[in-house]
């Protein structure tokens, strides 16, 4: 059966030595390596899930009277887009499990993402020859950042409406162009015309998810022709060691694969998220604080609350409106800095020119660690403060004082983070200890007087 | 033939061919710190680079470590996979029976998940315990190289050999580009109006009845002080971003409006739009103190980014990242006792853009 299969395709396609190369293409092993994998798993769930979704939802902004199952809308005056989401949900088979589950992807999707990048970044595996893998990566996060955004805004619930309206705002606030860009996108003035939700929709099921899959492809592609990095105790610069794609690692990889979709489906049939039917559906002139967006928007509207009050006029022209800072400039730094970093880091002297297989361990480049560090907690501190309304309602303190807060703490604490991570670093490769490997707990024993006792207290 | 056999055979085989050799142990550590001494001077890090490595010289010298393979196979994980696959098709099964018979969602993914995570246990334990272990190596390809470079520029170059007027056709060629790719980006422009052909106008104007959300007429009466509503003008739609105003009623004592907009206040009555000048959400949260003093007095305040606008004193902010107040809208009391406007709002509504401030204010009577 396998010879007569090899022996087709190799006699018709010339297939068996790039079967053998493949077969025996290594991966080095580290768990770190699996994040990347868990974005890339996670985005064929969302592919799959949405396709599902595709067949009942419907851009429209045409008014209907809602007259499915759900009782407490019934009679409800909402958008035929609305309406088809609460159809999918309440009326389709196994509809609701599904869109949870695409809901859920989609968050788990970005995280993993998140955490790639940062592994990335700690560990140096940007450095030649992988610059241009390396932004395709931060592109593609870019790319699910808005795709996650346009998923949400096409239910046209109220928790869609505010983010469209939020979107607007800041769209509008770009200095100079950003009216007319506004306009051309809402085709008019918020809450744009019929034809916004229909612009919505391909931009969410073709194009940018067609883009994703593009540089996804491109991002393989690359890492197949140069190898996987890996950590010093594995291989060298010069030779990749690792487990072979097939058998080891297709099976472990195929199995991470179901427990990624198994923990999706787990989340999308047992967790509650976005129940659209709470929020209602949206009018410009109706706001809640209760709908929340999904996290990997916090970071924007943290930055939008912490910013002051600030518009630059001159002459009765508005060049800079508010939101701009927080919206637009903020996030714009904040990639601009992820873009920049690999040229960045070899002009700060943290990298050199020469090409690198070898990853370093976070602690093998203070500086580099530290300064990714703080801008992680730079970030992470504004992303908070998208909670500064959650805290309010579960403290005393005033939600004024928390804006207060958060602004010095966003200002002040990514220097100290930045020293501090410095330190350790330096002494953790001065000293050479390993403090969480091999660290089982601690275990204790209560004797007859009462007292305690570490049993394991040198044990490392 | 067991699997282990015939694939650990074949691993061997393979592993032959490919030229793998000798162990090498302890010379990680040499390599990196050989590969990591920073130095500015690219060209001489590129020259001694390519010297190092003398294209294949040194290269072939360095030791491979040899494929390490282990072929037993786990008895017990044998068994393990087996049951955990048995299981993971229960739960499919489940999902089918329960597809049919409930529909329930928490039923179908439970299922469906657990038999997913199930069976991807199975996988992995079958990948990691059941099937060969082993660890083979590749080598890193070194890109670059100059001979190639060279050919592929010197193609490139062959595409003006012989043309005599170059800069014509450079220049002309450039004109082309740039016309044909203003063409291209023309359409854009068809996707939506100019702007400002909308953000000025409101349904509002003087003798605009103000109606709630039902389309009730809002009398003196219908609110207390310290009372909020959401209005709209009578006859308009309720979707136009001019449209909906929040309507508070404050003790004539709390109000401070400006002087020139004494008069826009009816029996403590002020409105203001509702679309904050923020982010455009619509201000839907009223503060306003009725017992301790822990609080600075009312205040309207946005969900979403919770900038804080002063109804007492013309929608002033009072704190958040909104720039400009809440615009106001003049009020009147109409000659059958209704609430109606004197005019449209003070500033221009809605979120700021380049010329929001230059927009032809109504001013009202």
């Amino acid at each position: 059966m396998i010879r007569r299969t090899v022996a087709a395709l190799d006699e018709r396609l010339g297939a068996a030595h790039p079967l053998k190369r493949t077969l025996r293409y290594v991966f080095p092993d580290h768990w770190t390596f699996m994040l990347g994998e868990i974005a890339m798993y996670c985005f064929a769930i969302l592919v799959i899930t949405g396709i599902f979704l595709t067949f009942w939802y419907v851009p429209s902004d045409a008014e209907l009277h809602y007259a499915g199952s759900y009782v407490p809308l019934q009679g409800t005056s909402m958008s035929e887009s609305f309406a088809s989401v609460m159809h999918i949900s309440f009326d389709v088979p196994a509809g609701l499990l599904i869109r949870q589950t695409h809901h859920w992807a989609a968050d788990v999707f970005i995280v993993a993402i998140v955490l790639h990048l940062v592994r990335i970044l700690l560990t140096g595996a940007y450095r030649k020859p992988r610059e241009l893998n390396y932004w395709i990566g931060v592109t593609m996060l870019g790319l699910a950042i808005l795709e996650g955004f346009l998923g949400y805004s096409l239910v046209d619930d109220l928790l869609s409406g505010m983010g469209l309206a939020i979107a607007y705002a800041v769209a509008m606030s770009i200095p100079f162009v950003g009216g007319q860009f506004a306009f051309l996108v809402w085709n008019g003035e918020f809450p744009g015309t019929s034809s916004l939700l229909p612009r919505l929709e391909i931009l969410h099921v073709f194009l940018i998810p067609m883009a994703i899959a593009t540089l996804l492809a491109l991002h393989l592609a690359q890492i197949v022709r140069q190898h996987h990095t890996q950590f010093p105790s594995e291989g060298s610069e010069r030779v990749v060691r690792g487990t072979p794609a097939w058998p080891g690692y297709a099976l472990r990889s195929i199995g991470l694969f179901l427990v990624v979709a198994g923990v999706l489906f787990l989340l999308g049939g047992l967790v509650q998220i976005n129940p659209i039917w709470e929020w209602g559906p949206y009018a410009p002139y109706l706001s809640t604080n209760g709908a929340q967006p999904d996290w990997y928007v916090g970071w924007l509207i943290g930055a939008l609350r912490l910013m002051p009050p600030l518009e630059i006029v001159i002459g009765g022209y508005t060049v800079v409106p508010s939101p701009f800072w927080g919206g637009a400039l903020f996030p714009g730094i904040v990639f601009g800095l992820l873009y920049a970093w690999p040229p960045l880091a070899r002009r700060l002297r943290l990298d050199d020119r020469r090409e690198h297989n070898l990853l370093d361990r976070p602690r093998d480049n203070p500086r580099r660690t530290a300064l990714v560090v703080g801008f992680l907690v730079w970030v992470f501190t504004v992303f908070a403060a998208g909670a500064t309304d959650r805290f309010y309602f579960r403290s005393f303190i005033s939600y004024e004082g928390q804006v207060w807060f958060f602004r010095a703490f966003a200002l002040l604490v990514p220097f100290l983070v930045y020293f501090v991570t410095k330190r350790i670093c330096e002494e953790l490769r001065a000293r050479d200890t390993r403090p969480l490997r091999g660290w089982g707990g601690t275990v204790i024993q209560r004797d007859s007087s009462g007292g305690f006792q570490d049993l394991r207290q040198h044990k490392r | 033939m067991t699997p282990g056999g015939f694939f650990a055979r074949l691993v061997t085989a393979l592993g032959g061919v490919s030229g793998l050799r000798r162990r090498r142990r302890g010379r990680q550590a040499e390599l990196h710190q050989l590969f990591h001494p920073v130095d500015r001077k690219v060209d001489a890090v590129r020259e001694s680079e390519e010297a190092s490595r003398g294209y294949g010289a040194t290269r072939r010298e360095e030791p491979v470590p040899p494929p390490e393979i282990d072929e037993t196979s786990d008895p017990h994980a044998e068994l393990v996979v087996a049951l955990l696959l048995i299981a993971a098709a229960i739960a499919f099964a489940g999902f089918v029976v329960f597809y049919v018979v409930s529909e329930d969602t928490q039923l179908l993914g439970l299922c469906l998940g657990l038999g997913l995570v199930l069976a991807g246990v199975a996988s992995a334990l079958a990948g990691k315990r059941v099937v060969i272990q082993e660890k083979t190596t590749d080598e890193y390809k070194d890109y670059g190289d100059r001979e190639e470079r060279r050919e592929v520029e010197n193609h490139l170059v062959e595409g003006k050999v012989g043309v005599t007027r170059r800069k014509l056709l450079f220049s002309s060629l450039a004109a082309v580009g740039a016309a044909l790719g203003a063409a291209a980006v023309m359409p854009i422009a068809s996707l939506g109006p100019r702007v400002g052909e909308k953000v000025y106008e409101t349904p509002w104007s003087a003798g605009k009845k103000v109606v709630d959300e039902t389309g009730e007429a809002i009398t003196l009466d219908t609110l207390s002080p310290g009372e909020f509503i959401t209005a709209f003008p009578a006859g308009a739609s309720k979707e136009d971003i001019g449209s909906a105003l929040v309507l508070v009623r404050l003790e004539a004592g709390e109000l401070e409006l400006p002087a020139d907009r004494a008069g826009s206040a009816p029996g403590g009555y002020v409105a203001y739009s509702k679309i904050c000048t923020h982010a455009g959400c619509a201000v839907s949260l009223f503060r306003y103190p009725t017992f301790d003093e822990t609080q600075p007095g009312p205040a309207l305040v946005c969900p979403c980014h919770y900038s804080t606008f002063n109804p007492a004193d013309g929608g002033k902010v009072l704190f958040g990242p909104a720039g400009r107040p809440l615009p106001q809208l003049p009020l009147r009391a109409g000659a059958d006792g209704g609430l109606e406007a004197a005019g449209g709002f003070y500033e221009p509504i809605g979120p700021s853009y380049g010329g929001i401030r230059e927009a032809p204010g109504e001013q009202p009577l």
